[in-house]
């Protein structure tokens, strides 16, 4: 018999110097993702908004295909698409106000440009040129992250200082499902949590890590699950359902905002294209199981209540098309563009001052260049 | 004595074939790492293995580096032969922790009654148009750290036969796969292994009387070819393939110096605190009476690895390479 089965020779209860700090009830995300389309709660939602997230999800998408046909001109070395995941992009991005942060991983171009960053500059880590294209002060979005979930405890960082000076600022930060498994996603949540600190952690929850379904990654119930352990609320929602995701992220940037600490958002999604465009999913994943997904699209769910509540007829749905296929028209255009490049940007930014090191290779460098072009003479 | 059909295969197969033979020769080997299974690893190095041999003894781990070094040091503790695959270069980092406090001083703490026979396997370097954090050349961090041994192979028999070695070994390997090369074939026949090299020699792979390239991993073809382009200036070029950086071989490499009388170390990690520091400082401490020019490199340059559009300036290149060996020229003559 071991201790734990003779009665009263356990004791539960740790000796008074430990107590839990709260009753882990209103910590636990509820059985089922939180919906709204499709239910009667649907007929409560303002109509600006949702016009507003249709607009974003059908430009979401357009923005997939065009950088998926990227990919195959070459002129993207690689591309992870969202296809199926818009809603959880375009939310992430429409919740946060101007002075808020985003925290995006490889996958979230999207979410990068529905908060306003150019759609080239988006793209700059993956076409090649640089490794991140845009200022992230000029619109408040980190470096999108390719290390996984080493972006999280920066977001818990900058979220804690914007307090310590006393501005209001909460910061988002996206991760994948695999992602939850690393060290650097169980410090961030614990930092937060201790810290109380103002900040959102969105894990799209698309069933896989490249080949690894969800069972193989963790063995919780749910990944919004493992806020609890930390102190934090786990809110889980439906990740196709952009209307459920603004409700519930905004809710969580509004709880942070008021000094409530920490949310962990698992969007339970799926990822309707290979991993990247390198990948082949036929290896690990049945088409049917594709095709199923395929059947819960987000941009379908939204307009079915659009249309329903006639808040949206073929004029509307071809306006979204059109505004959709001139950002793509523009995206091409440019990106057909060869982008100029000056490999004397090698040595531009490794330190504030060049060592001497560094302007003796740049010399070598333009010498070699400058050796190159006469020979092409 | 029959000769054997070669057909070509390339070093990611062979690569393939020194684990599956491994795990047929010794149920102690496991294979596991992020994709290893069902996908058969992102470059499919994996591939095949989890089918033949289960999903026990290859493995899909949860995606965390630190997580599955840490667990190949308990499973090394119990007994097992863990060969860890991490996904690439830059994503070993978050396991560092493991690998410096623990799996390179395990046998030492222990005073030798815990050796770890773990193999961790890293694809590295650039070449391939690779975005951010996919094409470090990490060898100079692993080789600053007593206790493990770092190999990269750069022929397709190498591959195999360095692996075999890696697994059998009983101390930990850190084994570098110069990713670029994973697609080289060469005469290696797949059904005819080749025998299984002992970790820490060196070889000559082109003899010559003019100068020593001294190289490693992606680096070897470049210097080949190098060398062939420098027949024409009358220089006659004799390539070192290290294969092994620790343990280092001076007596293959110094041998080779003392005949020519000069040396060129070449590789694409940063050259300040790099590789070539070492091997130049050797050399010069070893055969410093022979040498008629100081040992120079050339590497890559020393910044964060440039995005994909412009690997080609930082990379060296063959004509990086016959510029330094003409200077290697100019200083002798001064
Ligand atoms: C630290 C680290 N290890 C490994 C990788 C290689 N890698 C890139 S994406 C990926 C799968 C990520 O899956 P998930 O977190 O679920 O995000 P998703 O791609 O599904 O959006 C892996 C293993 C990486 N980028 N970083």
């Amino acid at each position: 018999m071991t201790v734990m089965e003779q009665r009263g020779a356990y004791r539960p209860t740790p000796p008074p110097a430990w107590q839990p700090r709260t009753d882990p009830a209103p910590l636990l995300p509820d059985a089922a993702p939180y919906r709204v389309l499709g239910t009667e709660a649907a007929a409560q939602a303002d109509p600006g908004l949702l016009r507003r997230l249709y607009a974003q999800l059908v430009r979401g998408r357009r923005y997939n295909a065009q950088a998926t046909a990227l990919t195959k001109q070459g002129r993207l070395a690689v591309y992870p698409s969202s296809v199926g995941q818009e809603a959880c992009e375009v939310a992430a991005a429409l919740v946060l106000e101007d002075r808020d942060w985003l925290f995006p991983s490889y996958r979230d171009t999207l979410a990068v440009v529905a908060r306003g960053v150019d759609p080239v500059q988006a793209l700059t880590l993956l076409r090649g040129d640089w490794h991140t294209g845009y200022n992230p002060r000029e619109h408040r979005v980190a470096p999108l992250c390719t290390p996984l979930a080493t972006q999280l405890p920066h977001a818990v960082g900058l979220a804690h200082a914007a307090r310590l000076k006393g501005d209001d600022v909460v910061a988002l930060a996206m991760v994948g499902d695999g992602g939850t498994s690393e060290g650097d996603f169980h410090e961030a949540l614990n930092f937060a949590a201790v810290w109380q600190a103002p900040v959102v952690f969105l894990v799209q929850n698309n069933g896989f890590a490249i080949s690894v379904p969800l069972a193989k990654q963790t063995a919780a119930p749910s990944l919004a699950h493992k806020a609890v352990g930390y102190g934090m609320p786990g809110r889980l929602v439906d990740g196709n359902d952009a209307v459920a995701m603004y409700d519930v992220l905004s809710e969580a940037v509004r709880h942070a905002r008021a000094g409530g600490g920490p949310t962990l958002v698992e969007a339970v999604t799926y990822r309707v294209e290979a991993h990247t465009n390198a990948d082949d999913d036929k290896r690990y994943r049945a088409d049917s199981e594709v095709a199923a997904w395929r059947e819960h699209d987000p941009i379908d769910l939204l307009e079915q209540e659009l249309t329903a509540r006639g808040l949206l007829d073929e004029d509307g749905i071809r306006a979204a098309r059109d505004d959709a296929e001139a950002l793509a028209a523009d995206l091409r255009a440019r990106m057909n563009q060869d982008p100029v490049l000056d490999p004397m940007d090698l040595f531009a930014q490794v330190y504030a001052e060049p060592t001497p090191q560094l302007r003796e290779q740049r010399a070598q460098l333009r010498a070699e260049l400058e050796a190159e072009a006469e020979g092409s003479h | 004595m029959t000769t054997v059909a070669l057909k070509p295969a390339t070093m990611a197969q062979a690569l393939t074939r020194a684990m599956r033979d491994a795990m047929a020769a010794d149920p102690t080997v496991h294979v596991m790492g992020e994709d290893v299974g069902t996908l058969g690893g992102v470059f499919r190095v994996t591939d095949g293995l989890a089918k033949e041999f289960g999903e026990d003894r290859c493995t899909d781990t949860p995606l965390a580096e630190a997580g599955i070094l840490g667990a190949a040091v308990g499973m090394a503790m119990y007994g097992l032969r863990p060969v860890v695959e991490m996904q690439f270069d830059a994503f070993a980092y978050p396991a560092f922790e493991q690998l410096i406090s623990h799996v390179s001083r395990m046998r030492n703490r222990t005073r030798g009654a815990m050796p770890l026979p773990i193999t961790v396997r890293v694809p590295y370097g650039g070449g391939i148009g690779g975005v951010e954090h996919h094409s470090d050349s990490s060898e100079a961090y692993y080789m600053a750290t007593p206790g493990l041994h770092v190999v990269t192979p750069a022929t397709v028999a190498d591959a195999y036969g360095l692996l075999r070695a890696a697994i059998a070994s009983d101390d930990p390997v850190v084994f570098l796969e110069p990713k670029r090369l994973y697609w080289s074939k060469d005469s290696w026949n797949p059904d005819e292994p080749s025998a299984v090299e002992p970790i820490g020699r060196a070889v000559v792979r082109r003899p010559g009387r003019s100068a020593t390239l001294i190289t490693y991993g992606p680096s070897l073809p470049v210097c080949l070819e190098a060398a062939r382009a420098a027949e024409a200036e009358g220089w006659d070029l004799e390539v070192v393939d290290l294969r092994s950086l620790v343990p280092f071989d001076d007596e293959t490499v110094c041998a080779s110096v003392r005949r020519t009388g000069r040396a060129l170390v070449v590789h694409e990690s940063g050259g300040f605190g790099g590789p070539g520091g070492e091997i130049a400082a050797r050399v010069t401490e070893r055969c410093f009476h022979h040498l008629e020019a100081p040992v120079l490199r050339v590497a890559g340059f020393d910044i964060p690895y440039p995005p994909p559009m412009l690997e080609r300036h930082h990379l060296p290149g063959v004509d990086r390479v016959l510029d330094a060996v003409g200077r290697l020229q100019w200083e002798a003559e001064r």
